[in-house]
């Protein structure tokens, strides 16, 4: 059995299932509690849970963050909102240097079972300060986990996985994902969970592969179906899903499979997630491949505000569709 | 109005300080040597290369660290910066361990992954040893949210410099202290210099800097760092406000550094007069001071204080010894402690890539 839900209540139903499950979970961030979310993610959570399991803090970033990491050092296990991704920038010696670190300068004496969680993404008119996309970086520390999921589904199964992670996870959500529709297994049917580091074919092709994570799945998606209907081009869509821990396995099978890839990436070209993932292929597929790498990226500029352009800043059908027919 | 000072109040009256024993008083002052003779060590193997990076002296500071955590319940817990080893020493690490740590050897309390700035030893509620100015604070606070949270009576110690007070981190703590009610103590060591910048130099104040706790709300006092018996009886008041009302407290213990910022610190004796430095060494020193006051109550004789000292630096030249003799890490030790999951080897290390080695 499975239901039809929004990619924001799949997460809401993930936070519901793991605040029930285990008492040590707590959320916090700005307008998380009464306010219900600025994007409506933790709707209803306060009512439900109380001001002890879900509070909202001030505008302090750095602060909550850091307190999470604290408290987490003792056995908590904080699920922080970031309003968006792009205030990372006022936490990042937190996220950073706390979250990513201290099990390692203590020896492995200390641990971080936090999860930092919000939109992250362009596309929205909100300019260069709130439209980045910093998985590729994050994901550049050891000592943490990133991952970016595509649909409602992935979105509750990863939610709950990185909650009951014991290192720190970063979920990269999707502010124009939070509306979209899909199907959802049944909480009755079992807990519905998607570890970390294992992708997921969202549709199955022969002749290129397009790898992507987040809503560049579903841009890919748009475009695969564009090249079969108009060009009698097959693709295969590959969702990473998750960004590291990483699933090599899975690249490599389907580049074996289709011989050219295409990676979509909504990150900027320079050390991007694709970046990673064209590196991995080179070293460990080269002689499966019959046309060099290619990758869509965001424009390699800061994110532009103008809703004219902004959308062709970053990757979406027709660009797809574009470097897809200049392989050929 | 006349500008003779009012007289220097005892706290070795104060009931915390009274109902000491002999033997713990003796403890007290034991502990200050053991860190001092310590730190005496790691400077002279440190200055032979023994050991890499930076190396941030504690002698002059050692009554607020053993005084504050002599303080210590079962449930307290404590953070500090990158001038750690007293506060490593004084929850009761070993010598060893700490002496290993700064030699960059597997028996080091961090495996040799963390140096003098990363002590930890989370069984003794002691959560570090941090590198960056403040960002110890959050956490700090994080680590009485959690006592709070888990309804455990007890309180943090989170300590800070000086020149912590003007990162906007702890500005931040401070708020969520207050607005949440966090069983938390900061404690700013204040030892007059953000490196090279004098207080003066470096913040905006009128009375003192624990008076900017009274923006949000916040308890504060300020303590004279090279009595023992000050100390202990202040800051006992500032835990029993965190554990009992989870109310939180902004200390300011002024005491002093002899060395440098770090051993690096190549202005070290420009930003400071000698005359200074001296007049501190000859009249605040917290080890001179309870040793004086211990000889005075009758607990310590002359002799006693000495073989006390001399115990100290045998114990510490054979952390050295055992520093010395310990192996390094070895290169595969460079992988682990990184993800709690691949350390442990649970299911979820076993799908995906997390490391991007050849």
């Amino acid at each position: 059995m499975s239901r039809t839900l929004t990619y924001r209540a799949a997460l809401r139903e993930g936070l519901d299932e793991e605040l029930a499950r285990d008492p040590k979970v707590v959320i916090m961030g700005e307008e998380v509690a009464q306010y219900n979310g600025a994007y409506k993610v933790t709707e209803g959570l306060w009512k439900k849970w109380g001001s002890k399991r879900i509070f909202d803090t001030p505008i302090s970033e750095a602060g909550f963050i850091g307190m999470g990491i604290g408290a987490s050092m003792l056995g908590v296990r904080p699920v922080m909102e970031l309003m968006f991704w792009s205030f990372h920038s006022v936490a990042f010696d937190q996220l950073v240097n706390n979250a990513a670190c201290v099990r390692y300068m203590s020896g492995g004496l200390c641990h971080c079972p936090i999860v930092v969680r919000g939109p992250a993404n362009g596309g929205t008119g909100v300019g260069a300060t709130h439209s980045h996309v910093p998985e590729a970086m994050f994901a550049a520390f050891p000592g943490l986990k990133v991952c970016a999921p595509a649909t409602p589904a992935d979105a509750k199964g990863l939610i709950k996985a990185a909650i009951r992670d014991n290192d720190p996870v970063y979920v990269m959500e999707n502010t124009l994902l939070y509306g979209n529709t899909g199907e959802v297994p049944d909480p009755a049917a079992g807990d519905h969970l998607v570890p970390l580091g294992l992708a997921d074919i969202k549709r199955q092709g022969t002749d290129v592969s397009l790898i992507a994570h987040g809503r560049s799945v579903i841009q890919s998606l748009a475009a695969a179906e564009i090249l079969q209907s108009e060009h009698g081009i097959n693709c295969e869509v590959l969702d990473l899903r998750s960004i590291r821990p990483l699933d090599q396995d899975a690249i490599l099978a389907t580049v074996r499979k289709t011989h050219r890839v295409v990676l979509v990436d909504e990150s900027k070209p320079f050390g991007g997630v694709s970046a990673m993932v064209g590196m991995l292929i080179q070293e460990h597929a080269f002689d499966f491949l019959d046309a060099p790498i290619k990758r869509v990226c965001a424009l390699d500029a800061p994110a532009i505000y103008s809703p004219h352009v902004e959308n062709d800043q970053l990757p979406n059908p027709k660009r797809i569709v574009a470097k897809v027919l200049s392989l050929a | 109005m006349s500008s003779v000072p009012p007289p220097a109040l005892d706290f070795g009256t104060s009931a915390i300080n009274h109902a000491l024993t002999a033997e713990q008083r003796i403890g007290l002052f034991t502990l200050m040597v053991r860190i001092r003779r310590f730190e005496q060590a790691a400077l002279k193997y440190y200055n032979a290369g023994k050991m890499g990076g930076f190396l941030h002296l504690y002698i002059g500071q050692e009554a607020v660290a053993v005084g504050t955590i002599s303080l210590a319940g079962p449930d307290d817990h404590f953070i500090t910066a990158y001038r750690d080893h007293g506060h490593a020493l004084a929850v009761g690490m070993s010598m060893d361990e700490c002496m290993a740590e700064m030699f960059g050897k597997q028996t080091g309390c961090s495996k040799g992954k963390g140096g003098s700035m990363h002590f930890f030893a989370p069984d003794k509620n002691f959560w570090g040893g941090h590198g960056i100015v403040a960002g110890q604070t959050p956490l700090g606070l994080g680590l009485a949210f959690g006592l709070k949270y888990l309804e455990r009576e007890g309180c943090c110690l989170c300590y800070l410099g000086d020149g912590a007070v003007n990162q906007g981190t702890f500005h931040e703590s401070l708020n969520l202290s207050g607005l949440f009610e966090i069983p938390v103590v900061f404690v700013i060591e204040n030892n007059g210099y953000s490196m090279g910048t004098s207080q003066q130099r470096s913040s905006a104040y009128t009375g003192c800097l624990a008076q900017r706790a009274e923006a949000y709300g916040i308890d504060w006092d300020v303590v004279d760092g090279s009595d023992i018996y000050e100390v202990r009886a202040k800051t006992h008041i500032a835990m029993e406000r965190a554990r009992k009302q989870h109310k939180p407290t902004l200390l300011e213990i002024d005491t002093y550094r002899y060395y440098g910022h770090s051993v690096a610190d190549a202005n070290a004796k420009k930003y400071r007069t000698p005359e200074e430095i001296e007049n501190y060494k000859q009249n605040h020193d917290p080890i001179t001071l309870l040793r004086r006051r211990l000889i005075t109550e009758g607990v310590l004789t002359e002799e006693s204080a000495d073989a006390i000292h001399a115990a100290a630096a045998e114990e510490a030249a054979a952390a050295v010894k055992f520093a010395d003799d310990s192996p390094p890490p070895t290169i595969a030790d460079i992988s682990t402690d990184v993800y709690w999951e691949t350390d442990n080897n649970t299911p979820a290390a076993k799908i995906g890539r997390h490391f991007f080695d050849d």
